[in-house]
């Protein structure tokens, strides 16, 4: 901005603000151009691109193998899900059968992320309002589950574990255990969590009607997961349109209908609460049998489009593979749920403080790596 | 034959070359520089600098498990101008990259640079084909120390910031005045 | 409303759109360029169809053409849709915008601009949006050559 103050014809003055890339709370590098009237917010326009890593131009030149690898750096606090979701589109595409034990084993895994994303994100939360103490109870958490995942899959963050056709390696002896005391620990913690922050006076004076966001603006800007289900637009692909082992699971879909900051965050403990439940209903009847179903050393899909939606952390992904016939795609299009859920931000902020914006965007759970791609 | 090569003739005989101690080189000296390295390599304070994947394994670092402030990193410090340690946690992009050097221009010296992960030591799984990485984060800033994994672990990064902590006990700051201009004078 | 339904409905309202015959997995309705507005309107705002939720919006380089795809789903029925629109120019692409129907579509559009050069009439705001304002090119066409930046495997 070459000039930060703009005076109008009728005496009001307009003011530009930079929230820059390297800012503490904006979780990842997102440069927001704020313009400001006093201390009240008139507009807020999101300049993207500071992690545009050209990964959409990168798969047209790899095998599908391979974009495996690059799907889970994305969205790296739902590793699992991007993972899983390009694998169900290649095996739509082929027509391959997975065995149950892969099925079961990838929902429970989904499900674990599902949890460490969210957990990972009221810590978060906390030290964005203030309250630090809570970014260290969030990462104990974080890191009981990543601990588990790396027994099993060998890594802690970008897991890889999922291969076409099922999954890269069969279960450690000490999965089925470790995660059953987690659970255990982790219904005894939650409620704590909880209600340290729900009951807490400056919370809900911070949160509560604060960042608004209605129905009509929820579907027209297609703000999908925990953030449009506190709006009242029902939209979880788990339920929808079910893929994998969800069918067979009973849960329920987290709806509320006032669309303020309060709501989103309680959307979010309430999912952590189906979690659970998901995990348990399966957990103790992982099927024997292979876990990866043969397929070819080099995949090639049939021509035609294959478009696959999954329920990660944050919303609906969805991955729109374009083939004709060869080795490598000939496109790949990732919708990603931060992309519309940032569209949103403009509307909800106006009118609000600066410190209304901290907490609003701390509630979308916004990743900005998968809004560049 | 000039001044120079006179001069450097004379401890010839042995083999390499014997610089007598000039320079201001005696035991006081000395000592003020290993207080000046200690007080300096065991109180580094990051910048909150993160872009991508690397961002969460640097944060777990922070947090209780592995605890990076018993090695004197008690704070992270959101602006440039207070902080002496920049930790490069995540992928540099041609968008980025004036950013970061502007960064590294606010911070007051002595200030250290660790590249943490594959991608800002060389662009990592996003070499090949890709138009927009910028291939390593030392195309923009000097960097001190590497950190090599994808996201490395927490101990990997603790042992990253040892290493430097060795590196700043190695140096001497005040012995080593005048180290271009003084040079015939030996160190 | 299953995928017979909307073609009679489609094809009683605007005779002139292409429905193939193909096995796909949703709809697929290709529309002519000009036709494209009215299309999106209708399918939105009425009560049958009630396409009101834009999940997809993207384009892709094919040698003699470009293509824009359009993924819509309603949120009260439940069923999806897919627009397709084939732009023939390839020197000077241009298409109606869908930003006042969908604002999902304002970033979205801004994005295909970006990586693909076709410019959107109407839109509010058309400028870069993920690459710097001074980028010469439109990277994700297939005859896009950079030799600086691209180390090829």
């Amino acid at each position: 901005m070459e000039q930060n103050v703009i005076m109008n014809p009728d005496g009001t003055q307009e003011y530009f603000v930079n929230m820059g890339p390297q800012h503490p709370s904006t979780h990842g590098v997102l440069r927001l151009v704020l313009t400001l009237d006093g201390e009240i917010i008139e507009k807020v326009e999101p300049h993207l691109g500071y992690i545009h890593r050209s990964i959409e131009k990168m798969c047209e030149k790899d095998n599908y193998r391979q974009i495996i690898h690059l799907t889970d750096r994305m969205d790296y606090l739902s590793a699992h899900m991007n993972n899983h979701a390009v694998c169900l589109a290649i095996e739509n595409g082929l027509d391959v059968e997975v065995p149950e034990r892969a099925v079961v084993i990838r929902v429970i895994m989904d499900e674990l992320t599902r949890i460490s994303s969210h957990t990972l994100w009221w810590g978060v939360m906390g030290m964005d309002l203030g309250a630090i103490t809570s970014f260290l109870y969030g990462f104990r958490d974080h890191e009981h589950i990543t601990e588990i995942f790396e027994e099993t899959c060998g890594a802690r963050l970008t897991m890889n574990y999922n291969v076409p056709g099922g999954v890269m390696f069969d279960l450690h002896p000490n999965f089925v255990e470790k995660t059953k005391a987690f659970i255990a620990d982790f219904k005894k913690k939650l409620p704590e969590y909880d209600t340290l922050l729900s009951n807490n006076v400056i919370f809900l004076e911070r949160t509560k009607g604060v960042g608004i966001l209605t129905k009509e603006m929820a579907v027209s800007y297609g703000v999908t997961g925990p953030a449009g289900r506190a709006s009242g637009f029902s939209c979880d692909v788990r339920k929808h349109e079910p893929y994998s082992a969800y069918p067979n699971v009973d849960f329920n879909e987290i709806l509320y209908t006032e669309g303020d900051t309060f709501h989103r965050y309680k959307a979010r403990i309430d999912e952590m609460w189906e979690s659970i439940k998901i995990i348990e209903q399966l957990i103790d009847v992982i099927p024997e049998g292979d876990f990866q179903a043969k397929t070819r050393n080099v995949i090639k899909l049939p021509k035609g489009e294959f478009y696959q939606k999954v329920e990660t952390a944050r919303g609906e992904l969805g991955v729109f593979i374009v083939s004709d016939g060869k080795m490598n795609p000939y496109r790949m299009k990732f919708r990603s749920p931060g992309f519309s859920n940032l569209s949103a931000l403009d509307e909800m902020a106006r009118g609000g403080k600066i410190a209304d914006l901290v907490a609003t965007m701390s509630t979308l759970d916004l990743v900005v790596p998968d809004i560049d791609r | 034959m000039g001044e120079l090569e006179t001069k450097y003739k004379k401890g010839a005989e042995f083999p390499g070359q014997v610089m007598p101690a000039g320079n201001g080189g005696n035991i006081l000296v000395t000592k003020i520089d290993e207080l000046i390295n200690w007080s300096r390599a065991n109180s580094l304070w990051p910048l909150t600098f993160a872009t991508s994947c690397c961002a969460i394994e640097m944060m777990a670092t922070g947090a209780s498990k592995h605890d990076w402030s018993r090695f004197g990193t008690e704070v992270a410090r959101a602006s440039a101008r207070q902080a002496d340690l920049i930790i490069i946690a995540g992928t540099i992009v041609n968008k980025m990259a004036p950013v970061l050097k502007r960064l590294y221009d606010q911070m007051a010296e002595p200030k250290y640079v660790i590249a943490m992960g594959a991608c800002a030591i060389s662009g990592g799984p996003f070499y090949y084909n890709s138009y927009s990485v910028v291939k390593g984060a030392d195309h923009v800033i000097p960097v001190d120390v590497y950190v090599p994994g994808c996201p490395p672990r927490p101990e990997a990064l603790l042992h990253g910031i040892m290493q430097l902590q060795e590196k700043i006990k190695k140096s001497k700051p005040i012995l080593r005045r005048g180290a271009i201009e003084k040079f015939e004078e030996g160190f | 409303m299953t995928n017979e339904e909307f073609i009679t409905i489609i094809r009683n309202w605007f005779p002139d759109v292409e429905i193939p015959e193909e096995d796909s997995q949703f709809l697929n309705v290709f529309v002519p360029k000009e036709k494209i507005l009215e299309v999106a309107q209708k399918l939105r705002n009425d009560e049958v169809t009630k396409l009101d939720y834009m999940f997809n919006l993207t384009c892709v380089d094919w040698p003699e053409h470009f293509q824009m795809i359009y993924h819509l789903k309603s949120s009260e029925h439940g069923h999806m849709l897919v627009l397709k629109v084939k732009l023939e120019n390839k020197e000077n692409p241009e298409i109606e915008t869908l930003c006042h129907l969908y604002r999902t579509a304002e970033l979205h559009e801004r994005e295909v601009y970006d990586l693909f050069g076709i410019k959107f009439i109407n839109h509010p705001d058309l400028r870069r949006l993920l690459l710097e304002d001074d980028w010469i090119g439109h990277p994700l066409r297939k005859d896009y050559v950079d030799e600086i930046n691209i180390v090829s495997l």
